[in-house]
Formats: C-alpha cells, structure tokens, sequence
C-alpha cells in the first residue's frame, strides 16, 4: 500500500477540482441559483466524495487487480456519506440549512443525489482503470528490464573472465605439447561457448532442449575443467537412455555445475569429484548434482538474499527458471552431505 | 646455478610454464612445481629457492597469502646467504594484480605466459639476483633486515591495497562505510549486542570472527575482511592477516631474536604476533 498521500493523489485532487468546477458551471446554466453559490456546494460536495473514496481506498484497497469489485459498495457508500457531508459543510461555510429543501422538493435532492451517484461512480471508474494501466505498463517495464538484466548476468557468470582466460592459457599449452588434445579441448570449447550464448540470447524459460544435449554440455564443461585442473577433478554423468528425449530448459543444471566447481573442488587442495544424474520415478523427473567438494556455507542453503553474488545468482536463477517452467510443480532441494561437499537436486513433472 | 619454485594449480599450465623458462633461461633450475599455496610455503622454506612463480588463485592458500606466510616464516637466519626470493606473480586475469605491479614496478606475468614477456621477466630477476648478490656483504652488518624481503613486502602491500582497495596500512578513516557501533553476536537464538568499545581485538578463524572483549569470546559468522572497512583503522589496528587489535589495548611490543614481534596486552594474557607486512607500524617515537 502506498503512502496515503501521494503524488497520485495530488494529481487526482487537482482533476476532483477541476471537475467540480465544471459541474456548478453547468448546473449554473440549468437553475436559478448563482454561480457563486453552486460552486461552494459542488466543490464541498466533490470534495467530500473524493475524500471518502480515498480513505476507502487506503484502507480497504491493496491491489486494484484483486480488489477492483470492492469499488460497487466504497463507491455508493462514499457518494451518500459525501452528499450529507458536502451539504452540512456548506450549511457551516454559508450559513444555510439545506436540509429545508430535502423537505421542499425531495424529489429534486433524491434526483441530485443520484446524479451524484452516477458520476462518482463513472469518475471513480476511470481513475482506476487509467492508473491501473498506468501501472501496469510499468511492471511491464520492469519486468523486461529484469529479464534482460538476468540475460547479460547469465553471460558474465559463464564468461567469467578468470575461467575464460585460464581456459585459453591451457589451449596455448596443450598445443605446443599434444596438438590432438588441444583440438579435442577447442571443440569442447567451441560447444560450451555456443551453448551459452544461444542460451543468454534466448527468453527465459522460453525454449527447451533434451536431456541428452543438456549432458552433453555439461561434459563440455566438465571436460574443460578436467583439462585444467588435471587429476584433482574426477566426473560421472549418468544418464539413462528412456530419459535422454526428456525435454529440460536450456543450461538448467550449470548454475549447478559451475558452483560445484567454482565453491567445491577449485578450493579444495586434494580436489574430488563430481556426479551429475538423471532418474525417473513416479511421473516425476530427478537431476542430481553431488560433489564432494568444499560443502556449503549453511547460508547457502537458504533461499538467497536478493544482493548475494555469484554463488547466490546462479541458484537464485535456477530456482527462477525451475518456477517459470514448472510453477509449483518444479523443486529444488540443496543439501550439504554429511561428509562434506553439496548435493542438488532438481524434481519436475516427467514429460509422457 | 639459479633456483626457482612454481606454484601453480592448473598441471598444464604449471608445466607450460616450466617448458618456456626452460627456454628463456636454460641456466635455472626449478626445484620443485607445487599445487597449492600451502604446499609452496612449505617446499620454499625446505628448499630455498631463489625465484618463486606464484599463480595467484589457488586452492586452500592464494599465492598472496603464500607469499605474506612466507615472508612471516623466512628465516632470517638466511639473511646473508640467503635472501628472501624474488617473487613473481602468474595470473590468469587480474586487473587488480595488474594495476598494483605496474604501480610497484615488480614483476607479475599474464597466463598464457608469452615468450616474449617472459624474456623480459628472466632479464628482470637476473638483474635483480645479480644486484641482491651484490649488496649481501653489506647486510651482513644487521641480518635481521633484508632487502630483498622488505622489497618483497612492499609489494605484496601494494598488491593487497589494489586486490581488496583498502591500503593495507588502513589510512583513509573516511571511508564509504559507516563504522560499526555494535556487534551482533548471535548465541544460540539470540543475539547478543556486543558494543564496539568492549572489543580488545578480532581474530580470524575460518568463515568466522573470533571477537575478544576483557572477559569474554564471541564467534561472529563473517570474514574478517568483509569486517574490515566497518573499523576505524585509527582504533583497531590490523597486526596479521587474521589479527586486528585495539591500539590502545596493547601493552607492550617485544622483538625476538629472529627480528619478529609479539603483542601482550593490558586485560588479556593473549601475546599477539606481529606480522613482517605489519611490523613497520610498530616504532618507538
């Protein structure tokens, strides 16, 4: 909920003003009163109406998308509470009782105060749908402002420039020593780099790939690191051949992998291993991720705090990707192993 | 015959290396290529090589934090035959590391390592292994200084300003920051506010502060370098890598015969060490 008085309201305010000026000009033109006289009634009138929408408003209104049906009682309601109103402040303001005319011509008052009605209701209608456009354009901005932010995120994470340097550094040695290795890493190379820039290029969650091409980047990956990091990194990847056609999203799992890497075994002196799995039970596919790295800092375990780095992003934007794709069906769980290093697992509904 | 030690992580680029120096400088001789940053203080202090190639982000120890281990570790017993070893640093990419030996004028050499830059490095640390050669007979006079290793920790400290943009000799109490007033000690489910004023000093242990008042310890769940910049360097003085301490909580400062200086102080029977990155602070006025 907004701060009572906003910029929003002024500006509502200023138009109620406006409005009401133009309702005594033109009841002006229709009775024998002066100008003077119906602009004090329409404006004590106006003014209260409005006043009763916007206390309304604050305090039974939070979402104009859920709560916008609430408008058919706070708008009734708010109109004959400011009609009374409106008229009593303009009995204090002039020094009249216009409650003799309710006794006078009855039908006239009942008549005004349902014209009242109807513009207050009209009037109320369009504020809402204007501001609520209005907002909604704007979420709509900052929703494509997230998502391409996310985008160039996802490409630095994978670009790091230590791991891409590091990488050629390893290239440039391994051509002078084993030409053929260093062919066999450039291909590795060559398919983890395109990989990751179809995927930073392609809309979030939008498109999938199968299982079978998802371990095939990882391999990538992991053959990649296991060139540089020699011995200290040993890898599995487990795949059953039913679940290789499995449709997942694009580079769901390397967040994964790369913080296995990056936080577990590249710190770790003597190095460990890494195991990546797919099984299928259920109705319900599983991806698992276990090293036997570092372990995690129980604060990762938690759902990250929105300004964590690194670490923090690339489990925040699984977790994304996972509710994008799967909504309340997709999960997943981190734990830390009891002998030390991670475990992840991501579950969603098996595709039939 | 010269003498060097590699340190580097990545097998393939730790033999790449030892493959273009072998090149660049048929004469020298790399005793030993290490893995991780531990193991390259120990091989150093068992081997005294006379050039070290430290990668800079290795696994358990980075080789910064080799290097200042190693200047805290090294003998001065050595001093005269033995001077600290000249350092390079290898890095992948690193524009801090960059930036700070460029300001310093050392060496530090960018993975892949080209023949060319290299050749440069190998005329640079020649020179300098003939300089150090020379000036030797003169420091016999006082073996507890070292040119070599004051040289090699003027470095590192301006390396450690660039890596983490604070001045290692914590200057600038203006800083960004807002100083902290309080502690938030968590004690099983609570929290316990621990004021600034009571802290003694802070020590670092693991992902973990230990924080020390008069008569009590406390663990805070944070780095002690992501503390830090939240201290007032004129209060809290950093002594170690790990340790930072009250100034006016300090008693006395001891120097041993090996030149090192240990802190007592007033409420606490701790001695604090003093590490050689540090020592300079401490100077009778």
């Amino acid at each position: 909920m907004p701060s009572f008085f906003s910029h929003a309201m002024v500006l509502r305010g200023l138009k109620v003003l406006a409005l009401n000026t133009v309702i005594a000009i033109a009841i002006t033109l229709f009775d024998n009163h002066s100008f003077g006289l119906n602009l004090v009634y329409s404006h004590c009138i106006g003014i209260s109406i409005w006043a009763f929408i916007e206390v309304f408003n604050h305090f039974l209104v939070d979402n104009w998308q859920v709560h916008v049906h609430r408008l058919l009682f706070i708008v009734p309601v708010a109109v004959v509470l400011g009609y009374f109103t409106g008229h009593l402040l303009t009995d204090l303001i002039l020094g009249t009782t216009s409650f003799q005319y309710w006794k006078q011509t009855p039908r006239m008052a009942f008549g005004m105060l349902f014209v009242s009605l109807v513009a207050g209701g009209v009037i109320s209608w369009v504020f809402v749908s204007r501001e609520q456009l209005a907002a909604e354009r704007q979420n709509l901005e900052v929703a494509r402002r997230q998502a391409s932010e996310a985008q160039l995120k996802l490409l630095e994470a994978q670009l790091e420039p230590h791991m891409l340097f590091n990488t050629l550094a390893n290239l440039r040695a391994l051509i002078a020593v084993d030409p053929q290795r260093a062919q066999t890493m450039l291909d590795h190379m060559i398919a983890y780099l395109r990989a990751t820039l179809s995927a930073s290029r392609a809309p979030s969650g939008g498109n999938t790939h199968t299982l079978a091409d998802e371990f095939a980047r990882l391999q990538d990956y992991l053959e990649l690191m296991a060139i540089r990091m020699g011995p200290r990194l040993q890898f599995s990847l487990d795949l059953p051949d039913a679940l290789r056609a499995q449709p997942v999203p694009p580079l769901l799992l390397q967040p994964l992998v790369e913080n296995s890497i990056q936080h577990g075994l590249e710190p770790k002196v003597e190095g460990g291993s890494i195991r990546i799995a797919a099984s299928a039970s259920d109705g319900v596919l599983k991806l698992d991720v276990e090293d036997t790295g570092m372990g995690a800092d129980p604060a990762e375990l938690l759902p990250p705090a929105p300004h964590t780095t690194g670490h923090g992003f690339g489990l925040q934007q699984v977790r994304e990707r996972l509710a994008t794709a799967f909504g309340e069906r997709g999960a997943m769980i981190l734990v830390a192993a009891p002998a030390g290093g991670m475990s992840a697992s991501i579950t969603f509904p098996l595709k039939a | 015959m010269p003498t060097a030690l590699i340190a580097e992580d990545e097998p393939l680029l730790a033999q790449a290396l030892q493959a273009e120096l072998a090149r660049a400088w048929p004469e020298l001789q790399v005793l030993r290529t290490v893995g991780d940053g531990a193991s390259a203080v120990k091989a150093a202090l068992e081997l005294v090589p006379q050039l070290l190639f430290f990668d800079i982000r290795m696994p358990g120890l980075s080789g910064l934090d080799a290097a200042l281990e190693l200047a805290d570790r090294w003998p001065p017993a050595h001093a005269p035959q033995q001077p600290f070893p000249a350092l390079v640093f290898v890095t992948a990419y690193d524009q801090y590391a960059v930036q700070a030996f460029e300001a310093q004028a050392v060496d530090y050499l960018l993975k892949p390592v080209q023949p060319a830059r290299l050749q440069k490095t190998v005329s640079k640390l020649q020179l300098a292994l003939a300089e150090s050669a020379r000036a030797a007979p003169e420091t016999i006079a006082n073996p507890a200084t070292d040119p070599a290793l004051e040289a090699a920790l003027s470095q590192l400290r301006g390396l450690l300003q660039a890596h983490t943009g604070m001045p290692a000799q914590a200057a600038d109490a203006g800083g960004t920051t807002p100083l902290l007033q309080v502690l938030q000690v968590s004690a099983g489910s609570q929290i316990r506010m621990v004021p600034i004023e009571e802290v003694l000093y802070f020590e670092a242990a693991d992902k973990y502060v230990r924080v020390l008042t008069r008569d009590r310890e406390h663990l805070l769940r944070t780095a002690l370098k992501d503390l830090l910049p939240q201290l007032d360097p004129q209060v809290f003085w950093q002594v170690h890598r790990g340790t930072v301490v009250r100034a006016t909580a300090i008693d006395t400062v001891s120097r041993d015969d090996a030149g090192r200086l240990t802190l007592s102080l007033h409420n606490r029977n701790d001695k604090l060490a003093v590490s050689r990155l540090y020592a300079q602070r401490f100077k009778a006025m």
